[in-house]
């Protein structure tokens, strides 16, 4: 499968079989590192707004390639400031670099700049729309957590109306015959676009506001942030900010393989007391990061195939 | 005085037309009950949805025509229920304003007219992909904030559903706004 020169901006523009692809070569990343491979190449980080995990992650694999990185961290330090507009930035870091690494907080912003620019551009967040990267992150988790990705049972817990990596997850696991649990307030459940692409695809999902209803036949629990700007109602996040919290007492009713999983930063709803069992996979998930954004940074420059 | 004198020039005007025999007109509609005068240049856009029968003057900024416009809505369809039609004398359309005419009238029909007689009859078709017609209803869309042309799918046609290519919201039909 050829990638070179492909831009990464949405998961929707991935097959199945490209999917599994990249995953390939994650793992092939992860298992022999190939030190020198990306020697002479430069990565633009062009980050509009902070980022912790992301940008450092793509600057360590970009590193332990061999390659360099130039680019900015915040939208304060780059011409945007002055007026400049995207375009015109993403035009001009096209001569300065080999690959670009874009996260805005526009949505539609990393289209806009693989279209202005000549070389590939990775999606690395715009606003709540994409980011693929992480994507391709939590589903090699799964893989390598599971040791598979079909027919799964598979969790998702908090924010699920707003959260772009549950969406995006959800789309991206659809291909894989999976069972869904979607478990949040009615305020912060699934969006009814997505649940009724899930059912024209025929795929199984159930709804409930219950952490415990469930518990038992979950393969995978997938908790994100519940955040309290989101709540039109200050007694409604109240009465769930810590319904979801995730405990040594919560894992007592679940089966023994259950993995948790979570972007990160987590808040309150992951209790530190977790982190020690054999259900936390969430560094792990964040160490998976690397692995992926050098695969991908290889791949898209043509060096891996 | 005034009020008179117009009132004269439009009995002058229906005594003329019948000579003139306009095909655009629906054709249940006799010489006698034609509500809207006939034009011998221009362009006749016909089942338009009531709804959206100002949307189509926007389109097409009918308001700075120098030419007649006529205008008749909540007339009977056997296709749409009730219709509106929009005469234009003078004008040509562009495939540009065409392909926004079907993103607010799916099911229109665009008749060129030349001396009195239709002489194309265009159905408005939607396409796959419309370009700068429509705004993206997402304030946060990069559409919205820099200078860049919209570009939307259409994923289904009835009821209409289109799909941002940039920042991969949907819309239907209630939100669809002519750039």
């Amino acid at each position: 499968m050829d990638f070179k020169n492909r831009d990464i901006i949405s998961i929707n523009d991935f097959s199945k079989e490209e999917l599994l692809f990249v995953l390939k070569a994650a793992k092939q990343m992860e298992q022999k590192p190939k030190n020198n491979l990306l020697r002479g190449k430069i990565l633009a980080t062009l980050f509009f707004e902070p980022s912790t995990r992301t940008r450092l992650s793509f600057t360590s694999a970009m590193e332990q390639l061999g390659g360099q990185v130039i680019g900015f961290a915040n939208a304060d330090s780059s011409s945007s400031q002055k007026g400049e507009s995207l375009w015109d930035t993403v035009k001009m870091t096209d001569q300065y670099a080999d690959i670009i690494a874009i996260r805005h907080p526009l949505e539609g912003s990393a289209r806009l700049a693989a279209e202005a620019a000549s070389i590939p551009v990775i999606n690395a967040g715009d606003g709540s729309n994409q980011h693929p990267t992480q994507t391709m992150l939590d589903l090699y988790t799964i893989q390598k957590t599971k040791g598979r990705l079909d027919n799964l049972h598979i969790g998702f817990v908090g924010d699920l109306k707003y959260g772009r990596t549950v969406h995006s997850l959800v789309m991206a696991l659809s291909y894989f015959n999976p069972t869904f649990y979607f478990i949040a307030p009615d305020a912060l459940q699934m969006p009814e676009s997505y649940l009724d692409e899930l059912y024209q695809k025929k795929i199984k999902y159930f709804k409930t506001s219950d952490l415990n209803r469930f518990s038992k036949e979950i393969d995978i629990l997938y908790d994100t942030r519940i955040q309290k700007e989101r709540f039109p109602d200050l007694l409604e996040y109240e009465r769930f900010k810590d319904v979801y919290r995730i405990d040594n007492a919560f894992l007592k009713n679940v089966k023994k393989e259950l993995k948790i999983m979570h972007p990160l930063p987590r808040v309150g709803e992951i209790d530190k007391s977790v982190d020690s069992t054999p259900h936390a996979a969430y560094f792990e998930q964040a160490a998976n990061g690397i692995p992926v954004r050098k695969a991908l940074l290889a791949i898209v420059l043509g060096k891996l195939k | 005085m005034k009020k008179s004198k117009m009132h004269k020039r439009k009995s002058k005007s229906e005594k003329i037309r019948p000579k003139k025999v306009d095909s655009s007109a629906p054709k249940q509609e006799s010489k006698h009950e034609l509500k809207i005068s006939a034009i011998d240049e221009g362009t006749v856009i016909d089942h338009i949805p009531t709804d959206a029968a100002f949307k189509v003057v926007e389109i097409l900024d009918l308001e700075h025509h120098n030419s007649v416009v006529s205008i008749a809505t909540n007339l009977q369809s056997k296709s749409i229920g009730k219709k509106c039609i929009v005469k234009v004398a003078g004008k040509s359309l562009t495939q540009e304003e065409v392909s926004k005419i079907a993103i607010v009238a799916p099911d229109a029909t665009v008749n060129i007219i030349k001396n009195f007689n239709v002489k194309e009859k265009i159905k408005v078709k939607l396409p796959d992909v419309v370009n700068n017609v429509v705004k993206c209803s997402n304030p946060m869309c990069i559409t919205n904030n820099e200078q860049v042309s919209t570009m939307f799918y259409v994923l289904k046609k009835d009821p209409l559903k289109i799909k941002c290519h940039y920042c991969e919201r949907s819309m239907g039909k209630e939100e669809i706004e002519i750039v």
